[in-house]
């Protein structure tokens, strides 16, 4: 099956980026180094093109309810350019995806807009319309995923390069979103992002893409930054990576063993709750926690956590070198009874067992 | 275009050796770091370790990949470039000097007649 292409694949191309398929898109992974755009982000800015991201809108007189009944967060707190991340379940409260709702201004019926993963937005369309029939729903669901691309600002510089292409968004505040013109194009931009820096995302109309791209790069100095460094930054953080960290198939885990309890609301109605509820209560049996290594090494996806006896007890989902710390970090699932920060395990890397210990995340607060 | 040095060949996988016929040098070329990104971490056998042509000898890992490493050439390793533990961006930054991985005491100098040459091998990276 052929890649679907993000607006500016063959602009990224002409600056040598380098690319990788992601969720069935062909992103660029790297500008110029992983390390350097990693580190524009952490103390300056960075600019990602996420265009691979999907958009759904969801609008009608029962919008707000198919909403509810599909996101484990709680809608109805969301007051026009609000926004919200919340997780998408099964029945068996399974994640499918997690995500971001955004209320969007509306005079005339309620909208949303929400956010899944890359190559989920199908999917997700089919999930809406399907549980919208279902349920017998007033609502229009529409991917528009083609119609927006989408560019994360990152950084403890980024509202000051916000501020010099829009009007009248510098004052947003965290998760805070609305409709700006940035540098003459019509767009949505939420004080949103996925780095553990302050930023924003804005989604603008596809055929503008190049327009607002060269702006941030050329005129306020937001140094172009590929998905290699965005997954070190969220790394860092202990952010979940959708296909990696959580997979219906692969990984599947519900909220509380992913750390993103927060984002479920129990005393609402969703597709899960109620088994949801049930491991509220019973606890889980496995934690997603932080994990450094103590000898040389990078633990990396799918290698086994050990006890001291040698026992395979967990295992890795995302690692890497990261380039704040200079320290090889990882994140993965253990046993609740290893997980309390200061434990000691083992990571087998190669078949060569390297020391750990469990940390607490955010790794740049351990 | 990437640096391919006349002074050495390569293998396929993007190894070179130097090839004075009794030692090699043994590292990744230009062309493989640029590739690889980022390189933060190493593995590399000890001093008197066997290595085998076309065999792994260790690996290079970047931010985002781990990549095994192939030998060039056969025989013993009689030094290894311990300075790319505490510093492996040497590999990035200067591959065919300071970012040098093996010294090997060649067992067969008749294996580096199958290596590529570079013009054969800058032919394979364009």
């Amino acid at each position: 099956m052929a890649l679907r292409k993000p607006p500016l694949r063959e602009a990224h191309a002409a600056r040598d980026a380098k690319f990788t398929e992601f969720g069935g898109w062909d992103m660029p992974v790297e500008f110029d180094s992983i390390r350097t755009e990693h580190a524009a982000v952490r103390e300056s800015v960075g600019i990602f093109d996420v265009s691979h991201m999907g958009e759904v809108e969801v609008s009608g007189p029962d919008a707000a309810t198919l909403m509810q009944r599909l996101t484990t967060n709680d809608v109805t707190r969301l007051a026009p350019g609000d926004s919200q991340y919340a997780m998408i379940t099964n029945e068996e409260g399974t994640i499918l995806d997690d995500t971001v709702v955004y209320r969007l201004p509306d005079e005339e019926t309620e909208r949303y807009l929400f956010v899944p993963n890359a190559g989920h937005d199908a999917e997700m369309h089919d999930r809406w319309t399907a549980h919208r029939e279902e349920w017998g729903l007033d609502a229009r669901v529409d991917d528009v995923t083609e119609e927006w691309a989408m560019f994360a600002v990152q950084g403890p510089d980024a509202a000051d390069a916000v501020a010099a292409a829009a009007d009248g968004v510098s004052d947003l505040s965290k998760f805070e979103a609305r409709y700006a013109d940035v540098v003459g194009a019509r767009s949505w931009v939420a004080r949103t992002g996925y780095t553990g820096e302050d930023g924003f995302e804005i989604l603008c109309p596809w055929d503008e893409a190049e327009t607002v791209w060269n702006a941030f790069v050329d005129d306020h100095d937001c140094t172009p930054c590929g998905l290699g460094a965005r997954d070190t930054l969220r790394i860092e953080m202990g952010f979940l990576l959708s296909g990696q960290d959580f997979d219906p198939e692969t990984e599947p885990r519900n909220p509380y063993e992913a750390g993103v309890g927060f984002a479920v609301k129990l005393d609402t109605e969703f597709v899960g709750r109620d088994a949801l509820e049930a491991v509220y209560e019973e606890g889980v049996d496995e934690k997603f926690v932080g994990l450094k290594l103590l000898d040389r090494g990078v633990a990396r996806h799918g290698y086994d956590v050990v006890d001291d006896d040698g026992h395979v007890v967990g295992h890795v989902t995302s690692g890497t070198m990261s380039p704040t710390l200079n320290e090889p970090i990882a994140l993965g699932y253990v046993p609740v009874e290893h997980a309390d920060p200061g434990t000691r395990l083992r990571v087998a890397v190669r078949e060569q067992e390297k020391r750990a210990k469990v940390v607490s995340t955010p790794f740049l607060e351990d | 275009m990437f640096d391919v040095p006349e002074d050495r060949k390569y293998l396929e996988s993007h190894e070179y050796a130097t090839t004075d016929g009794e030692t090699a040098t043994v590292g990744i070329s230009d062309f493989a770091q640029d590739e690889l990104g980022d390189v933060v971490f190493v593995e590399l056998p000890a001093e008197g370790d066997e290595v085998t042509k076309g065999e792994e000898f260790g690996v290079v890992e970047s931010i985002k990949a781990v990549s095994d490493l192939y030998a060039p050439v056969s025989g013993t390793v009689v030094d290894v470039n311990e300075e790319l533990f505490d510093r492996p961006e040497l590999v990035n930054e200067d591959p065919y000097g300071e970012g040098w991985m093996l010294e090997v005491e060649v067992s067969d100098p008749d294996e580096f007649d199958g290596l590529l040459s570079p013009e054969e091998y800058r032919g394979q990276t364009e």
